[in-house]
């Protein structure tokens, strides 16, 4: 079994506090994890300054040039683990028997961190719009438009309190360490492996050791990462996401609710559209923000709901290890279970249709664990409970509703996929504001292009635009490029 | 208190069997007093009246307290309270002590010189070396409604010192945990540490504390961001107490926050009194034992199925509290908490419990760890 330490800016701490991480069939204990206290990370943000102070010392090309070099490391090498050492195939395998997603999906999440570990460049060129990076690590510069801008960073370090549940989070920080922040890491308790993998690649391939913390521990270290770091990112449910609206120093991520509409000029030809449709609910075990859990149209949509259904329903809970598994395990005792009852609750709203009902009992319970098999619901209008309810497994609803009401009773909507060429309704599309990612045209909700800004965009979150005015001839030459 | 405690020598062995006796029969006199009708109080004289046995008659020593049923924590929810009164104490000033209340009615227990008492015991087991006699020493934690600063207060007098206190309140702390209003309650632990930062700065020569691991660790952050320990202020001696008093915790003061003051975790509330750990060291992993004011309360570790059973040693299980008290008496009330039943040592020659932390059942909805 492996033992993890804490590790503050780099160096091990082993605590004498141990959480166990088992695997989810077999209750086997995989690893022991040391647990940090709040008072702790406190005190070790004496030196976040300095986190920010080293990665400044590199230059942000080089820093890139490392980046892709932890990328090869990450997908390919066997790297340091606590105590033990740790192949590819060792991390799949404990990802996936921690938080229950199939290994094969363990190893897409893999793919996906190392293609934006690999693309860190373009990224950045493409999440700064193009700017002369080392604007971002002096703070000033003359653009090549021949205008001094500023960029100042609003944290030397940024915190990070991760999730169990889901391993394509992770993307979202790859590009802080390029932008010479810290990190302070908590990560979720199911799933300390890719901070823990990521911040070892991260070393080997030269990241300074005194730009990375990781600190798992409960409750009272993710507050602690939130009142320490000027600049945080969380991961939680609609209440994390409310709890944090509107605070400038939280970004809070939570349930998408991402979908699909079908535009009255389209409707007609939905099964055009139907492998999309299914892609976008299933993928990744529908268990992201951007898997799609509502699909709405005017006409047509208790066949939408049975087509979907029809290739949704029969799908069975495999093992882990099989290359068919499509469903993600429930890990956390009872869980599955409460789902379930929430769902058939809402079921007895007037105007909801359970269509995968006849593909038999949606939820298997195991000795350790709890599967939920793909739900496919028809809601008759937008006003029932159930056309607003997303769940971390397969699940959609198909909510009948006229184009012209669609925008105004669909809510906030991370990615909306909406397919149309009805140029009005695109332009109603483009100025609404409770859309985030907008794809016009069937793009599956859960295919992201890494070049565009994924709830919010990190460099406006960690850097701010600023005035800066300087005399023409105090700018030092080397700004002047 | 049926296993029997593992004598690790003949002296040990009397030790162990001389505190039994005095408990056994210390029992014996205080329900004779809390059921007798010319000095007992009307809760018990009247609860009497539905026991199935004569407790004057029938209980001779502790194992017999096992013939009344669980204490019902809401028999002490709401009044009046004056039936909690000994009648024998009917004509003395009390006090009303007061534990939980965040919602709804909080428990409450009446007191006369429980409290003093508790805390002079307490006294005795603090090391003069840095606990000087005369010291003044700083209360850094709830008052209110709760016995603490009171008792605090009486403990600093109690040893010659002056005591300043600061008040925290800690079911507006639970209110805004709740609310999920975390600035606020920043805010709130700011404002309490800027007040105890002024007292160390006034020049009144403070050299012992007692407070709670969040306000010590918030103060000795604090103190570090100026430049300063809480050593280096004049801070020798701290005692504390909390479930939050986990060995991490401790280690973690020890090594990063006390810069060499003396520091002794506590675990008690209204209820008890004050139960002492053994001297915790890194030797021992800071591993944290606590032993009861034996016999004026008494810990049991019992099963979580069947609080009539006591686990065996190193095992796990409910905390169980007596307290046997002239001013109040408290049959097997089971408390908020889990710990791992410890044997008899020296100084204490009866049970302890190391490992205390949030009961696994109510721990979900239990809020620790908010002062």
């Amino acid at each position: 079994m492996l033992n993890l330490p804490i590790l503050r800016w780099g160096k091990p701490y082993e605590s004498m506090e141990l959480d166990e991480v088992r695997h989810f069939l077999t209750g086997e204990p995989i690893a022991r994890v040391s647990q940090a206290n709040g008072g702790l990370l406190q005190r070790d943000m004496r030196f976040a300054p300095r986190a920010r102070q080293v990665l400044r010392e590199i230059p942000i090309e080089d820093l890139i040039e490392r980046v892709k070099r932890a990328a090869d490391l990450y997908l390919n090498g066997t790297l340091a683990m606590g105590d033990g050492q740790q192949s590819p195939q060792d991390f799949v395998r404990a990802q996936s028997a921690s938080t229950g997603l199939p290994e094969h999906m363990c190893r897409a999440n893999m793919q996906k961190n190392y293609f934006v570990l690999t693309n860190m460049d373009r990224m950045l060129d493409a999440l700064t719009r193009g700017l002369d990076l080392h604007i971002l690590s002096r703070g000033y510069g003359m653009e090549s438009r021949g205008v001094v801008v500023s960029y100042q960073a609003q944290t030397p370090a940024v915190g990070l309190v991760l999730p169990s549940n889901s391993p394509g989070v992770h993307t979202l920080w790859l590009p802080v360490i390029p932008m010479q922040i810290g990190l302070v890491l908590k990560p979720g308790p199911q799933e300390p492996w890719t901070p823990y993998r990521m911040a070892m690649a991260f070393f080997e391939a030269g990241v300074p050791r005194e730009a990375i913390s990781i600190y798992p521990g409960g409750g009272d270290v993710g507050a602690a990462v939130l009142a320490a770091c000027n600049r945080s990112m969380i991961f939680g449910g609609t209440a994390t996401v409310e709890r944090y609206k509107g605070n400038p120093r939280v970004q809070a991520h939570g349930p998408g609710f991402s979908k699909i509409l079908l535009g009255d000029d389209v409707v007609d030809e939905w099964e055009q559209y139907l492998d999309m449709m299914v892609e976008s609910v299933f993928i990744n075990s529908g268990r992201g923000c951007i898997n799609c859990s509502g699909i709405w149209a005017s006409r047509h949509t208790r066949e939408i709901a049975q087509a979907l259904a029809e290739r949704l329903g029969p799908v069975e809970a495999l093992p882990p290890d099989h290359p068919q598994a499509a469903l993600a395990a429930f890990t956390v005792p009872g869980a599955a279970r409460s789902i379930w009852q929430a769902i058939e609750a809402d079921l007895r709203e007037q105007g909801v249709t359970h269509v995968t009902a006849p593909y038999g009992p949606r939820l298997v319970e195991l000795e350790r664990c709890g599967y939920l098999r793909p739900v496919v619901m028809h809601c008759t209008s937008p006003e029932v409970a159930m056309a607003h309810k997303e769940y971390m497994f397969p699940f959609v609803s198909v909510v009948e509703c006229p184009q012209d009401r669609m925008l105004e009773a669909i809510g906030p909507t991370l990615v909306c996929t909406a397919i149309t060429n009805d140029p009005e309704f695109q332009q109603a599309l483009t100025d609404a504001t409770h859309i985030d990612r907008l794809n016009i045209g069937p793009i599956p909700t859960t295919k992201l292009d890494w070049m565009q800004p994924h709830e919010g965009n990190i460099v406006e979150f960690l850097f701010r635009a600023r005035a800066y005015q300087i005399a023409p001839e105090r700018i030092p030459a080397s700004t002047a490029r | 208190m049926t296993a029997t405690a593992p004598a690790t020598s003949p002296d040990m062995a009397a030790r162990v069997k001389a505190a039994r006796e005095e408990l056994d029969r210390h029992t014996y006199e205080i329900v004779q007093w809390h059921f007798h009708p010319s000095t007992g109080c009307p809760f018990w004289l009247e609860h009497a009246k539905q026991l199935k046995f004569d407790p004057l008659k029938e209980i001779k020593g502790f194992d017999d307290l096992k013939k009344f049923d669980l204490f019902q924590d809401e028999w002490l929810r709401g009044g009046p309270v004056r039936r909690w009164v000994p009648q024998a104490y009917a004509n003395k000033p009390i006090y009303v002590f007061e534990t939980g209340g965040t919602t709804g009615t909080p428990k409450s227990r009446i007191s006369i010189d429980d409290f003093r008492i508790d805390y002079e015991l307490f006294s005795k087991t603090l090391p003069d070396e840095y606990f000087p006699p005369g010291a003044n020493w700083l209360m850094l934690g709830p008052s209110g409604p709760r016995r603490l600063r009171l008792a605090v207060e009486h403990l600093c007098q109690y040893r010659g010192g002056i005591c300043f206190c600061i008040d925290l309140d800690p079911r507006w702390v639970i209110k805004l945990i709740k609310k999920g209003w975390m600035e606020h309650l920043e805010a709130y632990k700011q404002h309490c540490i800027d007040q105890a930062l002024t007292i160390l700065d006034a020049g009144h020569d403070i050299r012992c504390m007692f407070t709670t691991p969040k306000l010590l660790e918030a103060l000795a952050l604090a103190l570090e961001k100026r430049g300063q320990t809480i050593r280096g202020v004049g801070i020798t001696g701290i005692f504390s107490g909390g479930t939050e008093f986990t060995p991490q915790f401790t280690r973690f003061a020890v090594e990063e926050l006390l810069d060499g003051a003396y520091m002794t975790p506590t675990y008690g509330n209204t209820l008890m009194g004050l139960a002492c750990s053994k001297p915790v060291s890194a030797a021992e992993g800071y591993k944290i034992t606590y032993y009861a004011p034996q016999p004026r309360a008494v810990i049991e570790v019992v099963d979580f199925d069947d609080p009539s059973r006591v686990v065996d040693y190193g095992q796990t299980g409910r905390v169980k509290l007596t307290t046997l008290t002239k001013e109040f008496f408290v049959p097997g009330f089971l408390e908020r908490d889990e710990g791992e039943r410890e044997p008899p040592y020296e100084k204490y020659p009866w049970d302890g419990i190391s490992g205390v932390r949030p009961y696994r059942a109510l721990a979900e909805s239990t809020t620790v760890g908010v002062y």
